[in-house]
């Protein structure tokens, strides 16, 4: 269902993504690996339209979805998270969950008329965000400040807005990183569900525990490209992607560039 | 103490706060509500009150000279607002500046309408469906009817779920973009909104003061708006409608001191700068406000 064609991204001499391609089916969980300064934070925000690739293309169920803007994107059913939290910290954990749903009554005059129906859909999604929020364990924290929640709590709550939006792809940037044992678990526990739903998913993570036990494909990225894809299994012993995590691989080309 | 609110005396002040509040609310607005540091606040103001005075001496009835202050007022907006949409913090207060002073410009060299220097005199009195504003109680209860009505106005912006996207806009603009969020639509649409609040503003000051030149719509006179902001707390609506009383009122006491114009002048100016720095230390979030002003941010780091 995502296509990334041949993508270029340069930042001056930084080749942070560079011919990198690979494919998302849909109904799958993808995992997008590879060391720090891979590129694979820069091909979320490629995807989702935050940076405008210098060549290549993003395809969504074959639409060329490159270089639209994000809230376009976003309105394709591209749901996303962030490599560091992004929430609305002064606002509640409701709130937070009722911006992330479909409304037109956010529309400026529709929102200004006194009509029934927008009470009645603004009660609908008080309801569909607390089911999300009792999936996500959050249901008891729904009118504390999103800032206020401890920093595992704020990435479940990203999660579940993210999902809010009842999004055809979700992309997960480093989900499980920073947080405790217990919500970690807590958090693969979630992916699963979510595999179990049918959700497709494309993520970024370095626990490779947590990668062997969610993903069905796993690409290894390194350099700006992809060097590796296949299943988890096969990936843990592949010679390139060993030697990228050990480092080698990477120096030797850092070296070449310059 | 009643005769003295009939008093004319009184009666201009309470309309004056009329106007301010309605000034204060609408730039709050856009400062508090789309993150923009508008320093043009006052070309709005003087649009409104151009367009209004103009129809009305061409002999328009009121209500079609209150419509166009609004259009033409709004109109403003959009003009800065697109532009100006790609430039943030320091660029857009200096580019909103600007176009304050093209305003003020067009004002005072498009003679063969305005009249240039010279100003609108005699702009009469506001009557509609028959009825004519002849005193100033009449008057003050007219502007404080609309002014009431354009703080619930934004006020009803503010807490419907349009409201609740701007306040994510103010929060996080990528957080917002992320979730489908068309940010340069609803920046565009709450300039051009307070803009138009700001064009009633100046029909009715128009009508108040029956006369108008290009003088009064001048930098000053924004800063002192925004100084109503500040002063009752950026985002906050209540806090407008303080901070502009407040403000209109401060310098009164000095008219019974018998000062020269020219001193009284500077010294209201210098009671504000001072006020201005006594917030700045006491108080960096206005009477009201839970936010200080930031310029929204959206080119940090993804
Ligand atoms: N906006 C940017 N400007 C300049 N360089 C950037 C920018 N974003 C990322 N980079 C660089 O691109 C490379 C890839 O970064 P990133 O995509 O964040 O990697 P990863 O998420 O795989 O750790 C890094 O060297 C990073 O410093
Ligand atoms: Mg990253």
């Amino acid at each position: 269902m995502l296509k990334v064609k041949k993508l270029y991204k340069h930042f001056g001499g930084v080749k942070a993504v560079d011919g990198c391609s690979f494919e998302v089916e849909k109904g799958a969980i993808v995992a997008l690996i590879g060391p720090n300064g891979a590129g694979k934070t820069t091909v979320f925000n490629l995807i989702t339209g935050f940076i405008e690739p210098d060549k290549g293309k993003v395809l969504l169920y074959n639409k060329d979805i490159t270089g639209m803007a994000p809230y376009r994107i976003s309105k394709e059913g591209v749901s996303r998270t962030f490599q560091i939290i992004r929430l609305f910290p002064k606002m509640t954990v409701l709130e937070n969950m009722m911006l992330s749903m479909q409304n037109v009554y956010e529309n400026f005059w529709l929102s200004m008329l006194p009509l029934k129906q927008k009470k009645l859909h603004e009660a609908k999604m008080v309801n569909d965000a607390l089911e999300l929020l009792k999936f996500v364990d959050l249901e008891g924290k729904k009118n504390a400040l999103a800032g206020n929640l401890s920093y595992g709590q704020q990435k479940l709550l990203e999660m579940a807005k993210a999902l809010a939006s009842e999004p055809e792809l979700l992309l997960l940037d480093e989900p499980a990183s920073g947080v405790n044992p217990t919500m970690l678990k807590k958090i693969t526990n979630l992916l699963k569900e979510l595999k179990k739903k049918g959700k497709t998913i494309l993520f970024v993570e370095h626990n490779m525990d947590f990668v062997m036990k969610i993903a069905d494909k796993v690409v290894v990225m390194d350099g700006g490209e992809e060097i590796a894809e296949g299943p988890p299994k096969k990936i843990q012993k592949n010679k390139r992607v060993l030697d990228a995590y050990l480092g080698k691989v990477i120096k030797i080309k850092r070296r070449k560039k310059k | 103490m009643l005769e003295f609110f009939a008093s004319n005396y009184a009666l201009n002040l309470l309309i004056l706060i009329c106007i301010y509040v309605i000034l204060s609310v609408s730039l709050n607005l856009i400062i508090g509500y789309s993150g923009m540091l508008n320093l043009g606040h006052a070309a709005f103001f003087g649009i409104g009150a151009y367009a209004s005075a103009l129809l009305a001496l061409a002999g328009y009835p009121y209500w079609i000279c209150f419509i166009a202050a609004v259009f033409f007022a709004g109109l403003g907006g959009a003009m800065i607002a697109y532009p100006s949409l790609k430039l943030r913090g320091d660029y857009l207060a200096i580019a909103t500046l600007g176009f304050g002073e093209i305003a003020r410009a067009v004002m005072k060299n498009w003679v063969s309408l305005t009249r240039g220097p010279l100003g609108l005199p005699g702009i009469p009195k506001i009557s509609f469906f028959g009825l004519t504003l002849t005193t100033k109680f009449q008057f003050f209860i007219f502007a404080l009817i609309i002014a009431i009505l354009v703080v619930l106005f934004v006020s009803k912006i503010v807490k419907s779920p349009f409201g609740r996207v701007l306040r994510a806009i103010r929060e996080d603009e990528i957080a917002a973009q992320a979730i489908g969020k068309n940010i340069k639509k609803y920046k565009v649409i709450v300039v051009i909104t307070g803009a138009a609040c700001a064009g009633i503003a100046g029909s009715l000051f128009a009508h108040h003061i029956t006369f108008i030149d290009p003088t009064t719509f001048t930098l000053m006179e924004t800063i002192l708006i925004v100084c109503m902001v500040v002063l009752g707390g950026v985002a906050s609506i209540r806090g407008s409608v303080i901070g502009a009383t407040i403000l209109v009122l401060l310098p009164e006491p000095l008219r019974f001191l018998g000062l020269p114009t020219s001193m009284a002048a500077a010294l209201r100016v210098m009671i504000y700068a001072a006020l201005l720095i006594l917030l700045m230390i006491y108080k960096p979030n206005g009477i009201f406000g839970e936010w200080r002003f930031r310029h929204a941010k959206s080119k940090e780091a993804l």
